[in-house]
Parts: C-alpha cells; sequence; structure tokens
C-alpha cells in the first residue's frame, strides 16, 4: 500500500523552470524507487523540508557517531521534528575522499550508486565544498555496513572536526595545458601521509590542503586552504611567434574585421599588452611579442587570452601559501607567499613537502588555541615567528611591502643580515 | 555479553585517480599543448603528441538522487566514453577522444534536461552549501536558491556573453562553507540570539563558546540560579558563531533573517591579485520557495557588468577600474553607513587620497 504523501506546495515551485530540479529528483525516489525503505525516507524528507520552507527555519542538530576504528568522516543528522516527520528522523551524512581531480568511470559511479542504494536515501553530491562525496541520509543502524561496503572497493572516508580534512586539487595535468606540477601525486602525497589525522580529529581546528596546477587557482587554494600549493615557473615563457601573428589575424575576425591586421593589433594592445600587471610584454611592428620574463609575475593572463601561442617554462615548482580560510572568527583570511619556489620532481623533493606539511601542522597543533586556523595563528603570533617554528628563512616574496611602522626592536639586526648574505652566498655556490 | 565483531577499516584514504582518467588524458598527463572553445560548454584540448580530448560540460541539480546519477552514467557509456569528472560548482563533464560524439553527446545531455554550458565567459553554476535539507545551523536553504537563480541564469549559463567569467555562491550561515565569488548570496541575521536559559548549563560547555564569539560579546552569567550565558547585545553582531557549539544560542529566526549580496570576490591570480568579495546589497528577504527579491538584484548586477565592463575585466576589476561610487550609481542600490568597514584593518578600506571621479 502507498503511504501517504506530505504535501509540498512550496517545494513543488521548484520543479518549475529549465536548471534541473533537485526537488524533481527527490519526488522520483519517492515515487518510483522499488525499495520501500527509500521510498518512506524521501517522503518524510521532502515534508521536513517543506516545513522548513514554510516556517524559514532548520531543523537538524548534530551529535557524534562514526565508523569503527575512526573518530570522524560523518556528519549526524538529527531531526528534531522526528515526531513529525519519522522516516527521515536520522539522516546523516558520510563524506568520502574522491581521487584529486575528481575523476570517474561510469562503472565506479554505478557500482557506488548500488552500495549506496542499498544501505542509504539514495542521495548524493559531488561534491561538497571541502571537496568530499557527499552519500546524504544513512540512519544510525546504516552508515557503517555501507562504508564497510564501499571501503572494501577503495573508498575511504574524509575528514569532519578538527582534523586535517580532504583535499582538493584542480583538473591539472590530467587535461589543462596550464599545468605546472603534478597534482595527483601532490595530493595523494600530502594526503596520505596525514590518514590518522584525517580520520582521528585532535588538532586545534581544521586544516585543508589544495592544490592547482597553475596561478589561475581554479581549486581557489589561496583563499579557501591552509596550504595552498600552486603550480609555477622559473624559466621563460614559450613563444611560438608564427602562433602570435595567427592570433592577432584570428582576433581580427572574432571581432568582425576578418583580414584586418590593425585591428587584430588594437585588440591585442588593449587586451594583452596593456594588461599585462607589470607591463612587460611588448608587440613590435612586424607582430613579433617580446616578454621582459624578469618582470613577469606569472599572472596567467596572457597565456590564457592566447593559449596556442604562449606556453608555460620548461623549469617546473611549486609556490606555496599558507593560512588562507574563511570568515569565522577573526575574518577571512588570504594564504601568504611562504615558499616562494620549490621543485617537484624527485622523491627528495616529495618528502621535502610532506616534511614541511609536517613541520607546520605541528607547530600548530603546539601552539594554537582551541578552535584557530593555522592563519590565525600566524596572524596572532605573526608571520616571523611561525618561520622560525617551522624553520622556514624570511624571503621578500613573502611580502607586498617592507613594514612602515618603527615600532620594533631591532638588536639582533646585524646576525640577521649577516644571515641573509650567508645564505645568498650559499644559493650563487649551488647553483 | 561480547560485542560484535566490527570490521577493521581500511585506511586507503585518498585513491589513485589514474585508474578513472580516460586513457588519452592518462597517456598524455603532464603534456597538453593548448586547447580551443568550439562552443559554449565544449572544450578541445589537444596533447604535444597529437592526440585530442572533447570535453563537454553540463549543469547539474548537485544533489543527485540515483536514478539521476544513472540517467547521467547511461549517457555517459551510450554517447560519451564513460569517462567523466566533476568540477568546483557541480558541473558534470564528460571526456571524449572521437569529436565526432560532441554534438549528440550535447543534444543527448539536453534532451535529457542537463544544460550543456558553463565554460569561458558564461555564468557558470552556483558553489553551494547545504541548507536547510542538511545543516544544523542554516538560516535560509541553498539549493532552493540556486534552483531558482540559475533557472533565470540558465541563458547566460549556455552562451558567452559576459565580459569574463562569472562564479557565483551562496552560502546558508554567514561564517562558513559558501565559498569568495564574483557575486555571493548569504544570509545575514540581524537580530542577536535568543538564549534558552534553561537548556545552556546542561548542553553548552560555556568556556569555549565564551571563546568562540569574534567579539567578545558573550559573558557567563547565572540566569534565575542557573549557570547560563549572557550576551551584550549592543555589541553582538549577529554572526551566529556561538550556535553551534551551543544550540540554545538560537540565532535563526524567520523574521530576522536576511539575505546579503557581496561582489568581487576572485580567486585568479590573472592580471590583478586575488580579492575578497565586498558588501553591496543586504537587506533581501530571505523568500523561499523563489527568492526573487535577491534574483532581481543579481541580474541587475549581471546586466550592469556586462554592459560596462570591458573584455576580460572580471567583476571587481570592473569596479576598481569605475569605482565603486558609480558601480552604486549604475546598479542603483543604495550606499549605507553599512558599507563602511569597521572591523580590523578597516582603515585600509577607506580612500586616503583625493583620487576621486566626478
Ligand atoms: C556546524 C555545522 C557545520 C556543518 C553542518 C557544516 C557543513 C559543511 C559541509 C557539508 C561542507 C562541505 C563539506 C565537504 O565538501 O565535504 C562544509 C564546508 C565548509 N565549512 Fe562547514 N559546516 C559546519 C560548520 C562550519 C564552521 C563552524 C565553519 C567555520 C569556520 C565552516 C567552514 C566551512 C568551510 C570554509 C567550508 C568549505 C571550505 C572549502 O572550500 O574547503 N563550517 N561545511
Ligand atoms: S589551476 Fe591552472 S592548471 Fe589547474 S585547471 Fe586551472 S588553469 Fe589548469
Ligand atoms: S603572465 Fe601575466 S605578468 Fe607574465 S607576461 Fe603574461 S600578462 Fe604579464
Ligand atoms: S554555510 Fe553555514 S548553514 Fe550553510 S551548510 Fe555551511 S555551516 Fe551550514
Ligand atoms: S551571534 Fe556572534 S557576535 Fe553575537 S554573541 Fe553569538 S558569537 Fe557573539
Amino acid at each position: 500500500m502507498a503511504t501517504k504523501h506530505y504535501p509540498t506546495p512550496m517545494l513543488d515551485v521548484l520543479e518549475e523552470g529549465e536548471w534541473p530540479s533537485f526537488i524533481s529528483g527527490f519526488k522520483a525516489l519517492r515515487d518510483n524507487h522499488p525499495s520501500e525503505r527509500i521510498r518512506n525516507t524521501i517522503n518524510s524528507l521532502l515534508g521536513q523540508l517543506e516545513h522548513s520552507y514554510e516556517t524559514r527555519m532548520g531543523y537538524w542538530k548534530g551529535g557524534t557517531i562514526s565508523v569503527f576504528g575512526y573518530g570522524g568522516g560523518i556528519i549526524p543528522r538529527f531531526s528534531e521534528i522526528g515526531h513529525m516527520f519519522p522516516d527521515s528522523k536520522e539522516f546523516h551524512t558520510l563524506r568520502v575522499q574522491p581521487p584529486a581531480g575528481n575523476y570517474y568511470t561510469t562503472d565506479m559511479l554505478r557500482q557506488l550508486a548500488d552500495s549506496w542504494e542499498k544501505w542509504g536515501s539514495g542521495l548524493q553530491t559531488f561534491h561538497g565544498q571541502t571537496g568530499n562525496i557527499m552519500f546524504i541520509g544513512a540512519d544510525s543502524k546504516n552508515y557503517q555496513p555501507f562504508f564497510d561496503e564501499i571501503n572494501e572497493y577503495g573508498w575511504d572516508l574524509g575528514g569532519a572536526g578538527p582534523c586535517v580534512r580532504t583535499g582538493m586539487s584542480c583538473v591539472g595535468s590530467a587535461r589543462c595545458e596550464m599545468s605546472n606540477c603534478n597534482e595527483q601525486a601532490i595530493h595523494r602525497h600530502l594526503l596520505n601521509t596525514f590518514t590518522d589525522d584525517v580520520h582521528r580529529p585532535a588538532l586545534p581546528y581544521k586544516f585543508k590542503f589544495k592544490v592547482s596546477g597553475c596561478p589561475n587557482d581554479c581549486q581557489n587554494s589561496i583563499e579557501r586552504s591552509d596550504f595552498a600549493v600552486i603550480g609555477t615557473w622559473r624559466d621563460d615563457i614559450k613563444i611560438d611567434q608564427a602562433e602570435v601573428k595567427n592570433a592577432i589575424m584570428k582576433k581580427a575576425a572574432e571581432i568582425g574585421k576578418e583580414g584586418d591586421r590593425s585591428a587584430g593589433r588594437h585588440y591585442m594592445f588593449d587586451n594583452v599588452i596593456s594588461r599585462c600587471p607589470t607591463g612587460a610584454m611588448k608587440l613590435n611592428e612586424d607582430d613579433t611579442l617580446v616578454i621582459d620574463n624578469s618582470n613577469c609575475v606569472r599572472c596567467m593572463h596572457c597565456l590564457n587570452v592566447m593559449p596556442k601561442a604562449l606556453h608555460v617554462g620548461d623549469d617546473k615548482g611549486v609556490t606555496i601559501l599558507m593560512g588562507g580560510k574563511r570568515t569565522l572568527k577573526i575574518g577571512d583570511l588570504m594564504g601568504t607567499v611562504v615558499v616562494p619556489f620549490m621543485k617537484l620532481e624527485t622523491a627528495d623533493d616529495y618528502e621535502r613537502l610532506v616534511e614541511m606539511a609536517q613541520n607546520v601542522i605541528d607547530f600548530w597543533a603546539e601552539n594554537g588555541l582551541e578552535h584557530e586556523r593555522c592563519g590565525e595563528m600566524i596572524e596572532r603570533i605573526g608571520l616571523v615567528n611561525f618561520l622560525e617554528g617551522v624553520g622556514i628563512d624570511p624571503d621578500p616574496n613573502m611580502i607586498k611591502q617592507p613594514r612602515n611602522i618603527s615600532y620594533v626592536r631591532m638588536d639582533g639586526w646585524d646576525e640577521a643580515a649577516q644571515a641573509w648574505f650567508n645564505r645568498k652566498r650559499a644559493e650563487k655556490s649551488a647553483a | 555479553m561480547a560485542a560484535p565483531k566490527m570490521r577493521e577499516p581500511i585506511e586507503s584514504g585518498c585513491p589513485d585517480g589514474f585508474q578513472y582518467m580516460h586513457p588519452v588524458m592518462r597517456r598524455n598527463y603532464g603534456q597538453w599543448l593548448y586547447h580551443e572553445d568550439p562552443r559554449p560548454g565544449v572544450l578541445l584540448h589537444v596533447a604535444r603528441s597529437g592526440e585530442k580530448i572533447w570535453t563537454v560540460r553540463a549543469g547539474t541539480q548537485r544533489i543527485l538522487d540515483v536514478f539521476t546519477l544513472r540517467k547521467l552514467m547511461d549517457i555517459g557509456d551510450q554517447f560519451a566514453e564513460g569517462y567523466v569528472r566533476f568540477t568546483i560548482r557541480s558541473n558534470i563533464e564528460f571526456m571524449v577522444a572521437d569529436g565526432a560524439k560532441v554534438e549528440p553527446l550535447v543534444k543527448a545531455l539536453e534532451d535529457a534536461g542537463f544544460p550543456v554550458g558553463g565554460t569561458r565567459n558564461s555564468v557558470t553554476s552556483m558553489a553551494h552549501t547545504q541548507g536547510w535539507l542538511h545543516c544544523d545551523i542554516p538560516g535560509t536553504d541553498a539549493s532552493g536558491v540556486v534552483k531558482a537563480m540559475m533557472d533565470e541564469l540558465i541563458g547566460e549559463f549556455k552562451s558567452w556573453n559576459m565580459p569574463n567569467r562569472v562564479h557565483m555562491t551562496t552560502s546558508c550561515c554567514q561564517i562558513n562553507c559558501g565559498g569568495q565569488g564574483d557575486i555571493a548570496i548569504n544570509i545575514q541575521h540581524v537580530k542577536p540570539p535568543k538564549i534558552n536559559h534553561a537548556l545552556v548549563g546542561n548542553i553548552c560547555e560555556r568556556p569555549s563558546v565564551v571563546a568562540r564569539c569574534p567579539v567578545a560579546a558573550i559573558r557567563p552569567a547565572m540566569v534565575d540560579g542557573k549557570p547560563s550565558l549572557e550576551v551584550d547585545e549592543k555589541k553582538c553582531i549577529c554572526c551566529g558563531a556561538c550556535y553551534p557549539p551551543c544550540p540554545p544560542m538560537q540565532i535563526n529566526d524567520h523574521q530576522y533573517t536576511q539575505l546579503a549580496i557581496w561582489i568581487g570576490g576572485n580567486h585568479s591570480n590573472a592580471r590583478g591579485k586575488p580579492t575578497f568579495q565586498r558588501l553591496v546589497a543586504a537587506g533581501i528577504p530571505n523568500n523561499p520557495p523563489r527568492w526573487p527579491e535577491a534574483t532581481a538584484i543579481v541580474k541587475k548586477i549581471l546586466q550592469c557588468y556586462k554592459e560596462g565592463a570591458r573584455d576580460w575585466e572580471r567583476m571587481n576589476e570592473w569596479v576598481e577600474r569605475i569605482g565603486w561610487p558609480r558601480f552604486f550609481e549604475v546598479t542603483g542600490l543604495p550606499f549605507t553607513k553599512y558599507h563602511i568597514d569597521n572591523w580590523r584593518g578597516a582603515r585600509n578600506n577607506l580612500n586616503s587620497s583625493t583620487h576621486i571621479r566626478f
């Protein structure tokens, strides 16, 4: 016998319009899913969601649950109005770590869907804002068997709570010509060093790694991660002069001036040459392009406009910024440069990266206050104390400009200046 | 009684991505030469080896039911080559090595109701948070806001009409998961939390709640002979940070929850350095199921940006060039005392020059 459907007049409105409707998807499950458990759960969920729409209030509360052996990875949800909507009164989310770059085969997604509809609500999200696959809606007896099942074929939980969180990486080397690093390797080296810290929350607060293959930072790593690894290069931008000429004529055609070279040049001046933030580009009379690479800040603009003519260099590596986060508690912070450039080619290079991450997390675990993000700690103690704590030397690439306030003790100046000269000498002799 | 025997987890962590990559992508990993944009929603990447891969990108509802997921997988098997990925804005991408498959794939997606687009200078789909569907502290829904807005912006998703790409986000509380965006639609509370003093003593770890407040507005207090907490309502900025650790400090209220719109968050380093979004509008009714007032403002801002910005200018760069006074003029949005920053470092956001446009 069919159960009575909760009326959903407000949600029904969200079935109108052209964009794919999550409500239509819910209703399909409610009406057509072979499992009575899923039909009832989704009916109940729709009832509660409608109630939220009508009263403009949320009705979930948290709690603490985890799978056997772990301390996190699941967001518990118990309904405060479970008496009204009993079939979805427990509706926990499992956060599952995707591969870097979010690649799947259709077969694997089918397999996950099969497991999920066996145990859960049949609702999932690719992906949450932190980057997890979110399997939304398992009750208290079913999350463990669901986890056991997918864990057997290669999937593990991500982080929740004060711990290392699931990482995110851009599409990168797999498909993007702008990439300067191996996002897959960086991501897995970092995340899988900290599996214990992902699964057993014991840090001051959350800690996020994100990896972008170039300064376009498609992964939003500067603004949204504690530890941002961004690919870059040190040598010259590669210029294909024939393609520069083609780009000029192609632009002319695109703006409706087929064959008009001067219109194409005009476009180039307005949109490329004059938009270079450091004025590092020059377009000669003969349409050859010159770049002052020593002044290029690797902003990516010219490469984005002319992907066929300009290419990143060969001496690739990464820049690392630390301390980005969103609002709570002291306001949004961007990550700032801690490592201006580092090669990532050999096993030793990767070991150095992982070690640095370990040092940073250890120092923060030791010195961060409860619920204080790494960037907030840096703000509180100052970048210099942080650098000394993790054993990294100061570098002028870390600042926008030197201090403007004279309130500072400088009795260690001579030693600091000497250390700088020593470092410079050592760098020179190493080169 | 012996505890039931539990299975030990396999701590495999993040899985190997190469096993799920299209073979052309695996073979040409790190060896891509350039890309082209054959049409909105389609990318063509060419490797040094000469091999090519086409990507078709489509919008989804983000909260996928297994039926919809399987429908997408069927399309992926029938019209593509069985390899997909998701963007951070929950668009799905199908990769094919055979260019002849692109048009039938686009058609199959569109016929099944998945709009193809979201590349280059389009308005791509909105990154969003949990909302009433699943979070314990939301002031509004997220999926519903996105559905309602994308219904109105779907034409911009499918075309290349914008000066540069537009990334939008929503966030259903003021402090947490939502991201930075060219346009961000975030909830804003306007009244301090209502405290259920009978429950605080039992449920909340009081010192950690006190520590959570960004403006030190909370102090321990005895209320009706019971240990509780007290909020200095003049100081309180209604951020809601005390609510997750202490649910009896109820911040959500159907009357005093409004939407605010922020613009100019840009994570790219292209041309300028990354920027944070800035408040432009508030006091917008939290009006389910379609939030028409918020959508109208978003559309107005997009229209002004589209008309006023130069090619390649992101939202923040456009405003930087024309200046904030003109932004408020062209959009018709009111400028108020609430736009003037008073948080730490606020004076950096003031004009200490005579640079004024007349
Ligand atoms: C109390 C309840 C909270 C719930 C239910 C919640 C839920 C979530 C969820 C589901 C995600 C996406 C996760 C994923 O991809 O797996 C997320 C991301 C995020 N949350 Fe929360 N959250 C909560 C509290 C907070 C708090 C207190 C903060 C703040 C400071 C916060 C900041 C964030 C941020 C910044 C992200 C996304 C950041 C990124 O890009 O990685 N959340 N949250
Ligand atoms: S961040 Fe750079 S390398 Fe990564 S996908 Fe974006 S443009 Fe490509
Ligand atoms: S990458 Fe940016 S800084 Fe470098 S030359 Fe091109 S536009 Fe100029
Ligand atoms: S933005 Fe706030 S309300 Fe929305 S899901 Fe995140 S924590 Fe919950
Ligand atoms: S709402 Fe925010 S400002 Fe007000 S008392 Fe709570 S934490 Fe403090």
